[in-house]
């Protein structure tokens, strides 16, 4: 579950300086921000910018290139699925289209009501036991009908 | 003295419910005043039975499993911690034929000890290999390096000596040391388990390759998708810290390097090594022309080794029992062991470590068990989404690099992905293609328009449109992306497109080929 922070100018600052230091800083802050957050805003793009001695193309070119970072808050949970060929093998594409219906939206939307965020990933690591999902920083392996249905169940709570 | 229980905390094993045993572990034996001490082992790689829960005797480790927390209760009531008999019991664990057949160099520890303890890695023959290092000196450290016969272990082969060398020559007052830890092959977790399981020879790994070229600084770049190696990792460069091993005037030899975790953002392209430099130096991840290369001019233009996690996590082995040592094993120019990974539809899915020139049908059929869904092994992929699909008719392949190669495949990061006579490889082929639009950097033609055109061709020929003609474009292009591409991503997506088509052309609407008996 996460208790995002709403946007403040100072707060962001403070995360820029802690970092600012840093060779090649920008994917740290830029971590750091999505955590305190829920996402990259574009004001802090600006501050980044100024901050490191960046264009602000360059940055905002940083965060639309990497799949992780974000423009809008996400659910307040985020279940990611395996689409990666080990767990394809392993009859994890039934698996999403069963998360989907069950959630009633598509990879890479959110539920009305915002409590849950469905993305697809492509492979966490748990190939030896397929098909795999990761329900924030929890992560499942060796799913099938009953236990997607649980995590469904327990992310949309 | 109190009982050791073993509860490995591998990121595979928690996806298992590792966590919820061991909870349920540590509360049974409390209530029933029993002396225990839970000890968070990394995985021992057979993860049909984890979690995996092992007992200290003295005639050795006794394991129970896969445990789920239902069964703590019968645990206890078998006295398990006593070694007692249960249905679950495995007996000796490392009587088990999967894990006794295979030969351990790199994953010695792995498993067997905590991770997040520098005595324990001490007392299973940690820093031999940096104090052996510290005495040896630089040109004597390559020069083992470069007998042992250690090539790149991320996919390319590259000899490690060699590019060793090439930064230890290169003139420059900084260099660095950067280990890709962005493990994003499907089929692929030898690095997960390696950080999560024993970061600290990692750790050691790269300071000896600092201490040999003259680097003083480090990065482990990590994916997003394993925050569990991204922890162990930063706990371990602390714990290294503070015994001294790390940092500066490295037990007392005068010698400094530090290093830091790096961590991704979801992209897959950042695997190839100068998108890796380009992400850590605070950029997009675009890949990088060479040369030059990244041994002249690296990360922040200086030069750089930069190995994956297994090449720099057999360099303590190799220095501790000599570089003649290691290359005994292996066939042809792979000399060494694997690390193998069994994945995808397999009944005894894990980690394999073992010498080159094993087959693939012994790893497939007699270690993996076949498949896990019973059903016939149709295909299995090597060497993760850029490698080829192969046939059964060629699992008397020797796992090497040239002898991947020869046959038009890679062994790559080592992952092995089964799939069972169910699988559509149209599909697969389509789903190459597709992957490689997601995931392309965009700096190369033919890798960003040329993917997008494969989806598209692989579409027609799916739905039977102008198949012919659709084929023979589809050839032509994957030939472009081969040889016109930038780097591997682009340059390999045609393998798996076209060994799919070459291997199973029935799936794309023709005649099933008479296939040729194995030579």
């Amino acid at each position: 579950m996460h208790n995002y922070e709403s946007f403040s100018a100072e707060r962001a600052e403070q995360i820029i300086s802690r970092h600012k230091d840093r060779k090649g800083a920008t994917l740290p802050i830029l971590h750091d921000l999505q955590e305190t957050f829920g996402c990259v805003p574009d004001e802090a793009v600006v501050m980044i910018a100024e901050t490191l001695n960046l264009s602000r193309a360059e940055v905002h070119g940083c965060v639309t290139f990497y799949h992780d970072f974000r423009k809008k808050v996400p659910g307040r949970r985020i279940l990611k699925v395996c689409r990666a060929e080990s767990c394809q093998a392993a009859g994890g594409n039934a698996l999403i289209a069963r998360a989907e219906e069950r959630l009633g939206i598509g990879m890479g939307e959110t539920t009305a009501d915002g409590s849950v965020t469905l993305e697809p990933v492509y492979c966490l690591g748990l190939c030896h036991s397929s098909p795999a999902a990761m329900l924030d920083d929890k992560v499942y392996a060796m799913l099938d009908e009953a236990k997607i249905d649980a995590i469904v169940s327990e992310a949309d709570r | 003295m109190s009982t050791r229980i073993f509860i490995p905390r591998d990121a595979g094993s928690l996806a298992l419910g590792a966590d919820e045993v061991a909870k349920a572990v540590a509360k049974r034996a409390q209530k029933d005043g029993i002396d225990i001490e839970i000890v968070r082992n990394g995985s021992r790689g057979m993860f049909w039975l984890e979690p995996l829960v092992e007992v200290e005797t003295p005639e050795g480790r006794i394991g129970y499993g896969p445990v789920q927390e239902s069964d703590v209760d019968s645990l206890f009531e078998a006295n398990f911690f006593e070694a007692g008999d249960h249905p679950l019991k495995l007996g000796l664990v490392e009587e088990i034929p999967f894990f006794k057949r295979q030969t351990r160099l790199t994953f010695a520890r792995v498993g067997i000890t905590d991770p997040r303890s520098i005595e324990d890695y001490k007392a299973h023959g940690g820093y031999v290999g940096l104090k052996k290092a510290i005495e040896m000196g630089q040109e004597a450290i390559i020069e083992e390096i470069t007998t042992s016969g250690l090539r790149g272990r991320g996919g390319a082969g590259f000899p490690t000596g060699i590019k060793w060398n090439t930064v230890y020559q290169a003139q420059s007052p900084e260099k660095y040391i950067v280990c890709n830890a962005d493990e994003g092959d499907s089929g692929t977790f030898a690095d997960r388990m390696l950080m999560e399981g024993d970061p600290l020879m990692l750790i050691e790994g790269m300071t000896i390759a600092g201490i040999a070229v003259g680097a003083t600084y480090g990065y482990v770049y990590i994916r997003s998708e394993y925050p569990h190696a991204v922890e162990a990792m930063n706990a371990a460069i602390e714990a290294a810290r503070e015994a001294g091993t790390l940092g500066d005037n490295i037990l007392g030899s005068g010698f400094s390097y530090d290093m830091e975790v790096r961590v991704g953002a979801g992209a897959y392209v950042c695997g190839e090594e100068t998108s890796l430099l380009d992400s850590v130096e605070g950029k997009r991840g675009e890949v990088r022309a060479k040369p030059p290369l990244p041994a002249h001019v690296g990360l922040f233009g200086k030069p750089t080794i930069i190995n994956n996690v297994l090449s720099l996590s057999a360099v303590p082995h190799i220095i501790a029992d000599g570089g003649s040592h290691y290359q005994e094993f292996g066939v042809g120019r792979s000399r060494g062991t694997m690390p193998i990974q069994l994945a995808g539809n397999i009944k005894h899915g894990g980690l394999y470590e073992t010498a080159f020139g094993i087959t693939l049908g012994e790893l497939v059929n007699d270690i993996g068990g076949g498949t896990r869904s019973g059903k016939e092994v149709r295909a299995v992929q090597v060497g993760g989404p850029l490698g080829a699909y192969l046939h059964p008719s060629q699992f008397q392949l020797p796992f090497g690099y040239e002898e991947f190669s020869a046959e038009d495949a890679l062994i790559g990061h080592g992952g092995i992905v089964v799939f069972d006579e169910t699988v559509d490889m149209a599909k697969m082929a389509r789903f190459a293609m597709e992957f490689c639009a997601v995931e392309s950097c965009g700096k190369c033609t033919p890798c960003r328009i040329g993917s997008s055109r494969g989806v598209e061709l692989l579409d027609k020929i799916m739905a039977g449109e102008n198949r012919q003609a659709n084929l023979a474009v589809l050839e032509d292009l994957c030939d472009t992306m081969k040889f016109g591409s930038l780097c591997a991503l682009g340059g390999f997506t045609p393998y798996p497109v076209m060994s799919a088509l070459t291997h199973f052309p029935e799936d794309f609407g023709a005649e099933p080929k008479r296939l040729e008996a194995a030579e």
